[in-house]
């Protein structure tokens, strides 16, 4: 076996303390056990491992990456940001995941496309005050003027004489100065940004077409075994009995027993573990178990059965009104001309191709957790919680994910791993197979929303109301053991952002809108997939502009543009991207019969506009073939990685457009691999081309944004091609088929 | 179990496993060459892609007891040191987000470029449909075979 864990904690301690002469800095925000350290006046305070950056006396730098790398590029942005105030050579950084010690780092979760937006400032601030530092450094060496020296590319030059002195040999001096404050360095202008704003390699890229990034699949430890568990498919269901004699006897099983569901907010449905000298055997063991179980509270539900209670939902009173507006009800009552139209999306899969998995090593005084998840520190305070063990007795290595998407903000799959690794007392790898991940995901929440818009007499767009119906992620899992915590997150801002973010319609100037909302109850886990509730709530506004353009005879482009005709800024950015996405996507260029184009926007921190250009087949086949994204996100800070994460997320929200869909049946999952889950293949993948508004505003997010306007911009192309409206998603082709039309 | 012979990456190995052992475990879990992932178990999503004798295969649904004397390469002996073509093509056109499939990807564009080293973009989607990147990194992937095949020019 080879061991290819990544460095402990213990070593990270050791190397880090004991390098002579190691500039280790962590400043941002000073944290509690810094505080602490300064107030009791401690010799060292502040030159703890405790850092973002470490500079030895080889001219080596370090820097330190909370963010998970999930393939969204934080191993790259982050020693951008440093590298861009330390004034370095980017050949001389390297990188290492920062370790899950809470006291020292308490940022190891990425979530909301914040990580550019988050890190921004302090990494910044890490690599002036290193730089600054180093600055000193010099000067007290030469007895020179502060001011007459300058860093540039790893040296410290005293201009007035053109010495020089690496950041390697000021390092030892460094070390005896007293930390400055970050706060009060002044941080450079965008017009002078060397890294910051261009494309820079990824850092993980030669690592990942070698074969050696090591996902937490890849963790390899001395004398560890591998588990899979039997899972009841019934969501909510319970164990009744399970025969493992012949499971027990198969080459290579060690061990057969049941693990329990965890209460609460763990969100495991438990099952029967098999444990076993290698994957494969543990997956042919868990395949010989005679298992029963009983259906549990679910086992009537089905996606037809949710329909119908969101059908209901749609009309019957709300439980909260989010936005009114001005008096949609009376005036849409009252509107000459009346528009109406529901929407509705199914529960879709992660389907992260590296399944869920964790190691657990359950040690007399120590667990020691290897986790592709991006939650670390959650990670380590449940795994705390669950076994009792201190928090700085439970060690968490963050390994690389394949691929998040939002699945890995849950621990569940590391709680369970925890579970089964308190049995045996050696390191044990749990891996979900990918039926289990299938069939045992949190899904994107089901969503039906209906919405209705009204024509004044003059025809012009007075009011508008949008109903949102979900299974709430906030209520999740109230039959798995989440009622605590939903009691607590069922409020009306939390149900808000949750559920119906992205339904408000503003900027578009429309005098009278209502939002409200109500839930639709399933046994089916859900949570935050790819932009959350922005993953359905623009298919209904968008889709529905479209329909109102078309009700009044106008261009879907030109509508959205007299709908924003107002002068502050938010319409005026909006138009701006709206504009640019016409132009290159060309907007006006007429195409053959059986193709079309769809336009759809979204305002907020990030602000896009999207064209998808399709070909409608005579059987009723969709084919993308081109999407164009315009992006304003702020500055880029790698414009390359905006492309690459805006080109993917169109992509992953293709296959819930064109092809995915879990579907429920007796309250199971129906879809168990990628032959019934498809996803988008290359085949089908159009051209993506992504254009970047030039900006000096802060960076806002884009992991998840592409996503959000491919289910509309499809759809309302789909419709320019045949003339037929997608109201439902995946897109049945069943109903554009020519014949049909 | 059975005592087998096998040669990977250029090395001869014996182990002790079942022989209906799908390949891909033997790599990952006996041998410890983790590059080649687990992805669906059934030939779905090709990332367990590695080669016998040259040819693209699933190792997944590849018994280990079937592979006789052919030579199996895996990412990990496609080149020392990252210089093969379609390595250098990865990296130049920055594909992988996650990763995770890359292994898989590259073993399929190897095998697909040494018999079709001038490939039209529908040779290239037809080749490389058997490969799921749920990361969506699909048109830097048309990129990198394109450039790797103008390198091999």
């Amino acid at each position: 076996m080879i061991a290819r864990a990544q460095v402990s904690r213990r070593e990270f301690l050791g190397t880090s303390t004991q390098t002579a002469g190691a500039l280790i800095l962590g400043f941002y925000l000073p944290t509690r056990a810094q505080v602490r350290e300064q107030a009791s006046g401690g010799p060292n305070k502040f030159f703890k491992p405790n850092a973002w950056l470490r500079i030895t006396a080889d001219n080596r730098i370090t820097v330190l990456v909370e963010k998970p790398e999930l393939g969204q590029g934080s191993r790259t942005y982050t020693p951008m940001m440093i590298a861009e105030e330390l004034e370095v050579d980017w050949s001389t950084i390297h990188v290492e995941q920062a370790p899950t010690i809470p006291s020292i780092y308490q940022g190891l979760r990425t979530g909301g496309s914040g990580g550019v937006a988050n890190t921004f400032t302090p990494m910044r601030r890490a690599g002036a005050q290193a730089r600054e530092m180093l600055v000193t450094a010099a000067a007290q060496r030469w007895k020179a003027k502060r001011n007459d020296c300058r860093a540039k590319n790893g040296t410290i030059v005293h201009a007035p004489t053109n010495r020089r002195l690496s950041y390697g040999e000021l390092v030892e001096a460094a070390c005896e100065l007293p930390l400055m404050n970050a706060d009060e360095i002044t941080l450079k202008q965008p017009k002078d940004f060397r890294f910051i704003g261009k494309s820079m390699p990824r850092t993980d890229v030669p690592s990942k077409v070698d074969g050696s990034a090591a996902f937490g699949i890849d963790v390899r430890v001395p004398g560890m075994l591998y588990a899979v568990i039997a899972r009841c498919p019934f969501f909510g269901g319970k164990l009744q009995s399970f025969d493992a004699s012949v499971a027990k006897s198969m080459p290579g099983v060690r061990a057969v027993f049941s693990v329990p569901p965890l209460p609460r907010h763990f969100n495991t449905a438990g099952g029967v573990a098999v444990v076993a000298d290698s994957t494969w055997a543990a997956i042919q063991g868990g395949k010989a178990l005679v298992l029963r179980w009983n259906k549990g509270p679910g086992g009537n539900e089905s996606s037809e059965s949710l329909r119908k209670l969101a059908e209901a939902q749609a009309v019957g009173p709300p439980t909260f009104i989010a936005i009114d507006r001005g008096d949609a009800r009376d005036v849409l009552a009252g509107a000459v001309k009346k528009v109406e139209a529901h929407y509705e999306s199914p529960f879709q899969a992660h389907a992260t191709m590296e399944p869920m998995n964790t190691t657990v090593h359950v040690r007399d005084n120590e667990i020691e957790v290897w986790s592709p998840t991006q939650f670390a520190d959650e990670v380590q305070d449940e795994i705390a919680k669950l076994s009792g063990f201190p928090l700085d007795q439970v060690i968490v290595h963050m390994t690389l994910s394949g691929g998040s998407f939002g699945r890995r903000y849950q621990w569940d799959y590391a709680a369970e791993a925890w579970q089964i690794a308190k049995e045996i007392k050696k390191p044990v790898q749990l891996l979900w197979t990918r039926e289990d991940d299938m069939q045992h995901d949190f899904y994107r929440p089901y969503n039906y929303q209906r919405v209705s818009g009204g024509f004044d007499d003059q025809g012009r767009l007075v009011a508008w109301s949008t109903r949102v119906v979900t299974t709430p992620i906030a209520g999740s899992n109230l039959y798995t053991g989440y009622a605590e915590s939903a009691e607590t997150l069922i409020d009306p801002a939390t149900i808000a952002a949750l559920e119906w973010y992205g339904a408000d319609i503003a900027p578009y100037s429309i005098p009278n809108f209502r939002l409200d909302y109500a839930p639709a109850d399933s046994v089916v886990p859900r949570s935050w997939w790819r932009s959350v509730a922005s993953s359905y709530t623009p298919f209904a506004k968008e889709c529905f502009v479209d329909e109102l353009a078309h009700a009044r005879g106008r261009d879907p482009f030109q509508f959205r543009m007299e709908l924003l005709a107002d002068k502050s800024p938010e319409p005026v950015r909006l138009r701006a991207v709206l504009q640019l996405a016409a132009e290159r996507a060309d907007w006006t260029k007429p195409l053959p019969k059986g193709q079309g184009r769809g336009i759809a926007c979204r305002s907020g921190e990030t602000c896009s506009a999207q064209v998808a250009e399709v070909t409608v087949q005579d059987d009723g086949t969709v084919e993308v073939h081109r999407v164009v994204s315009v992006v304003d996100c702020g500055i880029a800070v790698n414009p390359d990685g905006v492309r690459a994460m805006t080109e993917g997320a169109i992509n992953f929200a293709l296959t819930a457009v064109l092809t995915g869909e879990i579907t429920i049946k007796d309250g199971a999952v129906e879809q168990s691999n990628f032959h019934d889950y498809q996803v988008l293949r290359i085949n089908q993948a159009p051209e993506v081309e992504v254009h970047i508004v030039p900006s000096v505003r802060s960076p806002s997010g884009v992991g998840e944004l592409g996503a959000m306007l491919v289910p509309p911009a499809v759809a309302n192309a789909v419709f320019a091609a045949t003339g037929v409206r997608v109201r439902r998603l995946p897109i049945d082709p069943q109903l554009l088929k020519r014949s049909q039309l | 179990m059975a005592n087998l012979a096998i040669t990977v990456n250029e090395e001869s190995y014996r182990i002790d496993v079942a022989p209906d052992t799908p390949l891909l475990w033997v790599l990952r879990d006996t041998l410890g060459l983790t590059g080649t992932k687990y992805g669906c178990g059934m030939g779905l999503c090709g990332a367990c892609t590695v080669h016998l004798d040259g040819e693209a295969r699933r190792s997944c649904q590849t018994p280990v007891g079937s592979i006789g004397a052919k030579k199996i390469t895996t990412i990990e002996g496609l080149s020392r040191d990252r210089s093969h073509p379609v390595q250098r093509a990865w990296i130049a056109e920055q594909v992988p987000q996650c990763g995770y499939c890359q292994s898989g990807q590259i073993m399929q564009a190897v095998a697909f470029l040494a018999k079709t080293p001038h490939p039209t973009r529908g040779q290239i989607d037809e080749a490389m449909s058997g490969n799921i990147c749920r990361c969506a990194t699909y048109q830097r992937i048309r990129r990198a075979i394109q450039r790797a095949a103008e390198s091999n020019a």
